[in-house]
């Protein structure tokens, strides 16, 4: 037996503050209304830090910071000079990737060799990627002199804390706007790492600003009445409730939802990759990823042998500690994330779908949920239809290229797919009619700055990422 | 360079700098031993500098051939991320580039600028594909992408000054794209671009990628010009424009794509716009049937 | 993808070019990027303490210590065989490794040399490396590395007839061999780094398999690239797809460019990833390496005393 010893990343590399203020025209200070809240290890559920709660008057400062420093400061800045603002964000958070990588996997739970892999260098990319583009807006497709919107309100998800950060901080200051963000209330220590980091960088004050808290606070920024664009990414409901609260307003608003994206096994697919595709598809991030390959639809053909294949790479799966280098599978997010897909794949087994995980010792402390696959599910069954936002896969199938298709289609969501065949033109007409922002061939979850990502229909509108992720920061 | 043409009565004397070719991402003296005098815009010696001989552009031409593969198969963010870092090299040595083009009576907002043109045209690696290429709607079942390319060698004759701007502004907008270039330094000024050659050196950009020749214009180009393994020939410093057609001509051999002498005097600080980089891409495109 | 459920069916595949070649075409192909990524991401496993140990051990026990020079003689095929049996000097606590490869001119030499050892004498053949010699010549040549006292004999993959598209030719070489090997187990060496894609390795290890190889081999170490990780993947993949169509068991064999121990120890984590405990044994799974053992003595070394060692302690045979 080969037995991986513990191999535990050093969490000594990241000094945690046991408090954080608010970061507000560049400094750290106290919330004015005086709430704080705590956050935790998903793995371990104790104690990280105490971090403030904005209240409606926090917000509002924000917002006349970023108002201030956009008049005065950044938007009468030349391209060329924000770039170098960006380009030094970028080389500090290269030379903090460590730091950075454990930071994330402690407060989200993900597993260092994802946050080290994936997270950091994705959001030092997009900070590169997006310097680059600050002084050559004129050759970007929107004009002659596109010029920015304002000051930008932007909530983000506690699935991919930094990188998500940098997909919305990034190319909203290479544009020439200033920035309110509200990171999630269970995942708020990199951005305020990220604060210290535009400290280092002489970020002029105001441009950037962080104000933690949850629901209430994230309302109160969206609807401050000088935000002049709003950028979400979120579940759906949210969502849908923030374009009812910009409605009749000058706000501008792009939105990155949910997704239950169909990962489509044609008989002819590469076999090994195609199981690596689906397991990286759904289990990557454990199953949080709004474009996670959600729905297996494997061809009939292959089914048994497919399936046969694929509960064998699961049983390789190894589940737990997020600080060891080994692990694949780290905590899920929180004990409401956890009870919300307890309760989905309740309700896949009532429903009459067939759970199967491969054996896994999971810790007595922290959230945590084995990696699961339901069989004989059908498109009418709720786990086919709704987000479980976890590591659950539900597997269909399908006869005909038409009918996955069809299948794939068949949903109000559309944010990505996945096509696995050796046939290239089936690849291009597949990818042709789905209707999906984001299409994978012969591979799965592959993100770069310089990519387009977004969504079809209930999934959201606008794009992050690439030429087109330009477009959401600039006046027209 | 001298600074101190005598040396203070118990003072420091400096060790001056011999100046040589960047091939291969070595320093080496030409393989002709020659050397030619240097001087001041007020007439002051400063420095012996390499005389290329044409076996050097062989030599150069060579080394940039075999740094292509490496080079053009580098991920448009590496590509960046080198260019930012040559950059950030330059950026700390500011104060000898100032030293070096002021005895030629440049300023340092020419230094400044040609810091700050690297720093765009990093940004340009991973986006140039995104605004020159793209996906053509064909009256048919097919996907169709059409992308640019990097053309291979190109051989480079630089401004003759400003000194280092506006070798700055023919070097980067080859190379950001993938090519590899063997480079003929301004005659009467070429000492900058050996420093900067040195900053080529310590930023992690592959060997061979950029090379530096300096000499005789007049003698060198002719061989550049007519190299059956160079792709590509930008004409932008030579100012004899008998010369300029001679040049054209031998490129005809090998159908170069030939970059012009500029018609007009160039303002090297306003916006260099896509066309340096669009001159040297090939655009390739792609085909395949949609069809299940 | 074929469904391999029938024992008989599969083997019979070979029974002409014409079903041979529909069979080995009709495998599932290798998507390049993904099998890289895979191996990548394998590669980043962090072994370290007690896991470590255990597995510089086990990957001592799997080497095949080889010289294949022209310049061999029997004074230098000697101390080599010393070094199989005692690799460490200083340390009686080390094991031995799997076995001795050399030229069939030097089999007697070390068969005398290792004789009662345990160690196993391994013979290439089939004019090693580049195999373009007739058929009569390279089964006379494993019938005489045989009787010289090779117990295992490591034969080259007919490219030629592969990559021409004569996979009937080749599959009956190795037949051929393997009668003439009699009671010596058979590695059959695919030469991936010229085969050149993923598919034709998958395809080569299917037709080294039915042809009754019990090894496939990644390389004759005289070409480059040699072994790889994810080519090795590919082959693991392969042995565990016959594994599972067949019941038999076939080991595999990186050979070239493994130097160092964190080499070492990641292709180790691809055979735990891929194949069951079985396979993490020197009876089905071997490393052909030379300058890898030192690498191997000396991060043991390092595990028992704490310090980093030097090249003066370990001998260079």
């Amino acid at each position: 037996m080969f037995d991986y010893a513990p191999a535990p990343e050093a969490r000594s590399i990241v000094d945690i503050k046991p408090s954080y203020g608010l970061f507000i025209n560049g400094e750290f200070v106290d919330p004015a209304e005086g709430g704080t809240f705590k956050t935790i290890s998903p793995a371990t559920e104790e104690v990280l830090a105490e971090v403030a709660e904005a209240g409606p008057s926090d917000v509002d400062a924000a917002v006349r910071a970023a108002r201030a420093a956009f008049r005065t400061v950044w938007g009468p800045m030349p391209g060329a000079a924000r770039a170098k603002y960006l380009y030094r964000i970028a080389r500090l958070i290269q030379e903090r990737a460590r730091e950075l990588a454990v930071l994330e996997s402690l407060d989200n739970g993900k597993p260092i060799r994802e946050s080290r892999d994936v997270d950091i260098p994705l959001a030092a990319a997009h900070f590169f990627y997006y310097a680059g583009w600050a002084d050559k807006l004129e050759h970007a497709g929107f004009g002659p002199a596109p010029r920015p919107l304002g000051v930008a309100a932007q909530v983000i998800p506690w699935n991919f804390p930094l990188l998500m950060l940098a997909w919305k901080i990034a190319p909203a200051l290479a544009c020439g706007n200033t920035v309110v963000l509200k990171p999630a209330e269970t995942t708020p220590l990199s951005a305020l790492v990220f604060a210290e980091i535009c400290q280092q960088a002489d970020l002029p004050p105001g441009v950037v600003n962080i104000v933690t808290g949850a629901g209430a606070t994230g309302a109160a920024l969206v609807a401050h009445p000088d935000v002049d664009k709003v950028a979400f990414t979120g579940s759906t409901a949210v969502g849908r409730e923030i374009a009812r609260a910009v409605a009749g307003t000058r706000k501008r608003l792009t939105l990155e939802l949910g997704g239950k994206a169909a990962n489509i096994v044609f008989d002819d697919a590469p076999i090994d990759q195609a199981v690596e595709g689906i397991v990286n598809g759904i289990f990557f991030n454990q199953g949080h990823v709004c474009c996670a390959g959600s729905r297996l639809l494997v061809q009939e053909s292959i089914y048994e042998p497919l399936l046969d294949s694929l509960k064998r790479r699961m049983a390789r799966l190894r589940v737990g500690d997020p600080l060891d280098k080994n692990t694949d599978i780290g905590a899920i997010n929180s004990a409401a994330q956890l009870e919300r897909i307890r309760a989905l794949a309740e309700v896949g087994s009532a429903e009459g779908a067939v759970p199967w995980s491969p054996p896994c010792e999971l810790p007595d402390r922290g959230f945590w949920f084995a990696p699961t696959i339901f069989t004989g599910v059908s498109q009418a069954h709720r786990i086919a239809r709704e987000e479980i936002f976890g590591p659950v896969l539900s597997v269909l199938t399908f006869r005909t290229p038409a009918e996955a298709v069809e299948k794939a289609n068949n949903t109000p969501y559309g944010l990505s797919a996945g096509i696995w065949t050796e046939k290239g033109s089936r690849i291009l007409e597949i990818a042709d009619r789905l209707r999906a922002g984001v299409v994978w061939a012969n591979t799965f979850n592959r993100f770069d700055p310089s990519s387009p990502f977004g969504g079809y229909k209930e999934s959201g509108y606008g794009r992050e990422g690439g030429r087109h992720g330009l477009e959401a920061y600039l006046a027209h | 360079m001298p600074t101190d043409a005598v040396a203070p009565i118990g003072g420091r004397l400096s060790v001056r700098k011999t100046y040589k070719l960047f091939i291969g991402g070595a320093f080496p003296r030409s393989e002709s031993g020659r050397s030619y005098e240097v001087r001041s815009a007020d007439g002051q010696f400063l420095a012996n500098a390499a005389l290329a001989s044409r076996k050097d552009v062989r030599d150069a031409v060579v080394a940039a051939r075999a740094a292509f593969a490496r080079w053009s198969g580098a991920t448009a963010y590496n590509r960046g991320q080198i260019l930012y870092r040559i950059a950030e090299m330059m950026e700390g040595r500011r104060a000898q580039f100032v030293d070096e083009v002021a005895a030629f009576g440049e300023d340092a907002a020419t230094v400044d600028a040609a810091i700050d043109r690297w720093v765009w045209y990093a940004g340009w690696a991973d986006k140039f594909a995104q605004v020159h290429g793209g996906a053509n709607p064909v009256a048919g079942p097919y996907f169709n992408l059409s992308t640019p390319e990097p053309t291979g060698v190109v051989g480079i004759v630089a401004p003759a000054e400003p000194a280092l701007l506006g070798l700055v502004s023919v070097v980067a907008p080859a190379i950001v794209t993938g090519n590899t270039t063997v480079v003929l330094a301004s005659e009467t000024r070429p000492l900058p671009a050996v420093t900067l050659a040195e900053v080529l050196a310590t930023s992690d950009l592959p060997g061979g990628v950029v090379n530096v020749l300096t000499g005789r214009v007049a003698e060198i180009a002719p061989w550049l010009a007519s190299h059956m393994d160079v792709n590509a020939i930008d004409l932008t410093g030579v100012e004899d424009t008998a010369l300029a057609r001679t040049l054209e001509e031998e490129a005809a051999e090998n159908l170069k794509r030939v970059v012009r002498p500029p018609a007009a005097p160039v303002d090297w600080t306003a916006d260099p716009g896509v066309e340096r980089m669009a001159a040297f891409v090939e655009i390739k495109t792609v085909w395949h049937p949609k069809g299940l | 993808m074929r469904r391999l459920g029938d024992v008989t069916a599969v083997l019979d595949v070979a029974r002409s070019e014409g079903t041979l070649r529909t069979f080995l075409h009709g495998l599932p192909g290798v998507d390049q990027v993904g099998v890289e990524q895979r191996a990548a991401m394998l590669a980043t496993r962090s072994i370290k303490t007690t896991a470590k140990a255990w597995a510089i051990d086990l990957a001592i026990r799997m080497v095949d210590l080889t010289t294949l020079e022209g310049a061999d003689t029997p004074g230098k095929v000697r101390a080599l065989c010393a070094k199989a049996q005692r690799p460490d000097p200083a340390d009686r606590s080390c094991p031995a490794v799997a076995a001795v490869c050399v030229y069939p001119a030097m089999v007697p030499v070390a068969a005398a040399a290792l004789a009662g050892s345990g160690i196993r004498v391994a013979s290439v053949a089939t004019a090693f490396p580049s195999g373009q010699a007739p058929l009569e010549v390279k089964v006379a040549e494993t019938s005489a590395a045989v009787a010289a006292g090779a117990d295992e004999i490591d034969m080259v993959l007919n490219r030629g007839a592969f990559l021409s598209g004569r996979y009937r030719q080749a599959y009956e070489e190795i037949v051929a061999v393997k009668a003439a090997a009699g009671s010596a187990h058979l590695k059959v060496i695919l030469e991936t780094g010229e085969l050149a894609t993923y598919d034709n390795v998958r395809r080569a290890s299917w037709l080294a398999m039915l042809a009754g190889a019990d090894f496939i081999k990644t390389s004759t170490g005289k070409v480059t690239p040699a072994a790889t990780l994810p080519v090795t993947l590919v082959m693991l993949e392969a042995v565990r797809d016959f594994a599972a169509a067949t019941g038999r068991r076939v080991g595999v064999k990186p050979a070239g460019g493994i130097r160092t121990t964190k080499d070492a120890i990641r292709y180790l984590v691809l055979v735990n990833e891929t194949l069951d405990d079985e396979w993490l044994d020197p009876s089905l799974f071997r490393l052909g390496a030379s300058t890898l053992l030192n690498d191997l003595l000396m991060q043991r070394t390092r595990l028992r005393t704490g310090r980093y060692s030097g090249p003066d302690y370990f001998t260079l045979d």
